[in-house]
């Protein structure tokens, strides 16, 4: 029996196991999916819930998970060890010098080119679709997915660096927001002094909530910080008189250009006006596009400046083993202290240009879904990697909003599909299938901050990442 | 005191909901040391399955005994929602058992979310009444015009939780199953040596805390007579924070704990306020956790190096 199963190993595929496989994973299916997709219930005219039959889109799923496991036992799962059998009988050469270094310049380079594209992006999109075409393509996706990335190298300071795991970034979000919009409601001031305020008072939260959390570490961490985003988020919804409740603020003023020109259009110092340009919100947008990315590349240069200094050793030091790091001499309360403190400002600073740019706020924005979705972009990164949670963001966020631009789609889902639904779902399996798969991420190399002679890069196996 | 008495009821009816989910998260802490983001919306499925299998029998068979319609709800819903967390284990948790300490946690969060959503892609995101089941409701005493009352289905939800209970602590006790799953807790390499398979009672585990839960989402739909696709995220933390109120790791103290949590929840919105219900749950669950991550009936973890 032995003798025959790896005598089908060695020759390749074993197709009795796999078909196997298949029909175990699709009668599975099939009984979960059967009632759970084939029987939609509905509610009819007189509100009675009825049930629908929607068995053949049930088998359609059944099947594509069947062929989906079948697949996976015959071709994916031989490759993988194949592979892997292959990597420990070949000894994996060391790399040279040379090659290390034109690694690094690679990477480098590629850097800077993506810099240089962020930078002429309006333009770019300007040039290709005209002022008014480019609305869509600048807001919805170069401000949108800026947003995500500075919120994802925000949180990666407290999760990639310091490892504690965080549920509850998006109550600093939220506390940026709110004060940007009742400061600026109430007192008439200008976002260029609101955003420093907005900051300072989220990482003043942050201090607030990370004081009682001291103690804890690992798994009741992350449940008490998102207890602590829940509280604030409900507390915004039932103190009426403050924040709004669940009806939030409107009218929030817009950025001005340092206070020199306006974006509103009754104003004299109007943008457009001055320069005798056609009315558009298209500068707007193109104006709050590079406040953001100003914004994000701030929080990366903060970061890789902060991780040279001794608390950024400390950090990671301290993500990498709590009690040695008490034992040799570190303050662990501050060290922690410090982790939430910024990277809760950075949360601030994106929140208050959050309610800037859409000019209402409410807790229907700062829900956990949306704390777990920053999480999920700093994890399909690669916790501590900052491209790879810039590309996270921009592969997640960028390709939802895409998904809402395909009507080819619709052809296949009916004219009922709605790709808004699919966004989170999407998220939710990413995280399973990059945890299953790759937990260290997109980018899973890391470049030590702390090195002997020559800078050489690591496998993320090395780092612990996320041990708090 | 009427009115006292009557919450101290309905905290009661509720708490042993909570206490049957809870269950699931201490079992599963106890043995892999991991907190099982995604129970809560288990429970919300469940729930759906006993939604959908009701209708099938009711509607579509025209079974008219309501009776007989809620036990076999109550099984299939138990069957299909223990399947359900045996492949979610397989396909998402068991190949992370030797990755980093926090991996299990993250996939457990996207498993949360993808269950919650799914059901909302397939089911549509509106809430999903039914008519109630069961109706009779009996006054205990009048005083003084307000009558203490308890319903039929309270006593149902008390009745099914004390027999499951008690079926759960003898599986517990005195099966090899149970004891399996203990000499796991203690030290799981040990018990692999000696002759436990690890991973299959790792397994059962995860299916009997969902059954558990499926009992739980059935007789939250009977009580509720509504289930919503979000339902699970906030009975699920609720339940949590009894789990960990009572204990982590402690089976007796999951059940305190929940009917501890449905006490306070319902006196507190009688007695303090209804809007900050929910507040006042987290915020036990941070106080807890704080102060206390012993819990009541838990034993103090000791920190190794």
């Amino acid at each position: 029996m032995s003798h025959a199963q790896s005598a089908t190993a060695k020759s390749g595929v074993d197709f009795g196991k796999a078909i196997k496989d298949g029909l175990i994973a699709a009668v599975i299916a099939f009984a979960l999916l059967g009632p759970l997709v084939g029987l939609r219930t509905d509610q009819n005219m007189s509100h009675e819930l009825i049930l629908t039959n929607e068995m053949p889109l049930a088998m359609i799923y059944v099947a594509i998970i069947g062929v989906g496991r079948f697949l996976l036992s015959a071709f994916v799962y031989p490759w993988i060890s194949r592979r892997a059998a292959a990597r420990t009988a070949k000894v994996k050469a060391v790399p040279t010098a040379v090659q290390l270094e034109a690694g690094v310049r690679r990477s480098r380079f590629a850097a800077r080119g993506g810099l240089l594209f962020l930078f002429l992006y309006p333009a770019i999109i300007i040039s290709l679709v005209g002022i008014n075409g480019s609305i869509k393509w600048v807001d919805n996706f170069g401000v949108q997915i800026l947003i995500y990335v500075m919120l994802g190298w925000g949180l990666n300071i407290v999760i990639g660096l310091a490892g504690l795991l965080d549920l509850g970034y998006v109550a600093f979000y939220a506390v940026g927001a709110y004060s940007y919009s009742l400061l600026a409601i109430n007192f008439h001031l200008s976002f260029w002094l609101l955003l420093p305020i907005a900051g300072i008072l989220a990482a003043l939260w942050g201090v607030i909530l990370g004081f009682p959390v001291l103690r804890l570490s690992g798994d009741y961490l992350a449940i008490v910080t998102m207890a602590f985003g829940e509280i604030i988020r409900l507390v915004l919804i039932n103190w009426r008189d403050f924040s709004g409740g669940s009806a939030g603020i409107s009218s929030i003023p817009k950025v001005t250009m340092f206070g020199i020109y306006s974006f509103d259009v009754g104003a004299p110092n109007n943008f457009a006006k001055v320069f005798h340009l056609a009315m558009s919100s298209a500068y707007y947008k193109i104006f709050l596009y590079y406040v953001i990315l100003m914004l994000a590349l701030l929080t990366a240069f903060v970061t890789t400046r902060l991780r040279r200094l001794p608390i950024g050793r400390a950090w990671e030091a301290l993500r990498e083993d709590e009690v040695a790091c008490r034992s040799l001499g570190i303050n662990t309360t501050n060290t922690k202290l410090t982790a939430f403190a910024i990277g809760a400002m950075f949360g601030g600073f994106a929140g208050s240009f959050f309610a800037a740019r859409q000019g209402f706020v409410s807790p229907e924005s700062f829900v956990f879904m949306e704390s777990s979705v920053i999480v999920a972009i700093v994890v399909l990164g690669g916790m501590g990697s900052q491209i790879g949670v810039a590309l996270a963001a921009i592969v997640m966020i960028g390709g939802t909003e895409l998904l809402r631009e395909l009507d080819f789609l619709k052809m296949f889902f009916g004219d009922g599909f709605n790709p808004d639904q699919f966004r989170m779902l999407l998220f939710g399996v990413a995280m399973v299938g990059i945890m299953v798969w790759k937990p260290r991420g997109f980018i899973s190399k890391r470049y030590p901050t702390a090195f002997l002679f020559k800078k050489k890069s690591i496998s993320g196996d090395l780092v612990k990442e996320g041990e708090g | 005191m009427e009115v006292f008495l009557q919450q101290v009821i309905n905290g009661v009816t509720i708490g042993s909901i909570y206490g049957l989910i809870a269950i699931g998260y201490t079992m599963v802490y106890g043995i892999i040391g991991m907190v099982n983001f995604a129970h809560g919306d288990v429970f919300m499925v469940s729930a759906f399955f006993a939604l959908i299998f009701f209708l099938v029998l009711t509607s579509w068979l025209g079974l008219a005994s309501i009776t007989v319609a809620l036990i076999l709800v109550m099984v299939i819903s138990m069957v299909l929602t223990g399947l359900l967390t045996w492949a979610i284990e397989r396909v998402a948790y068991a190949p992370l058992r030797n990755s980093f300490r926090l991996a299990p946690l993250i996939s457990a969060i996207g498993m949360s979310i993808s269950l919650s959503n799914f059901v909302q892609v397939a089911q549509g995101p509106r809430n999903k009444p039914i008519p109630p089941m069961v109706q009779d409701t009996f006054t205990l005493w009048v005083n003084s015009g307000y009558p203490v009352t308890i319903s039929l289905k309270q006593i149902i939800i008390w009745v099914v939780t004390v027999l499951l209970l008690a079926a759960f602590w003898y599986v517990v006790k005195f099966t090899s199953l149970g004891r399996a799953q203990r000499a796991c807790e203690q030290d799981r390499k040990m018990a692999g040596l000696l002759g436990v398979n690890v991973d299959r009672t790792i397994s059962l585990t995860f299916v009997i805390g969902a059954a558990l839960a499926a009992v739980a989402g059935t007789l939250y739909l009977m009580y509720y007579g509504v289930v919503h696709f979000a339902d699970g995220f906030t009975p699920g933390v609720k339940a949590f924070t009894a789990a960990v109120l009572g204990g982590i790791g402690s089976l007796p103290g999951a059940v305190l704990g929940g009917l501890l949590i449905g006490l306070i929840e319902t006196l507190w919105a009688q007695y303090v306020s209804a809007d900050y219900q929910n507040v006042a749950a987290f915020s036990i669950l941070v106080v807890v956790l704080i102060f206390m991550p012993q819990g009541l009936l838990g034993r103090p973890e000791v920190e190794k190096v």
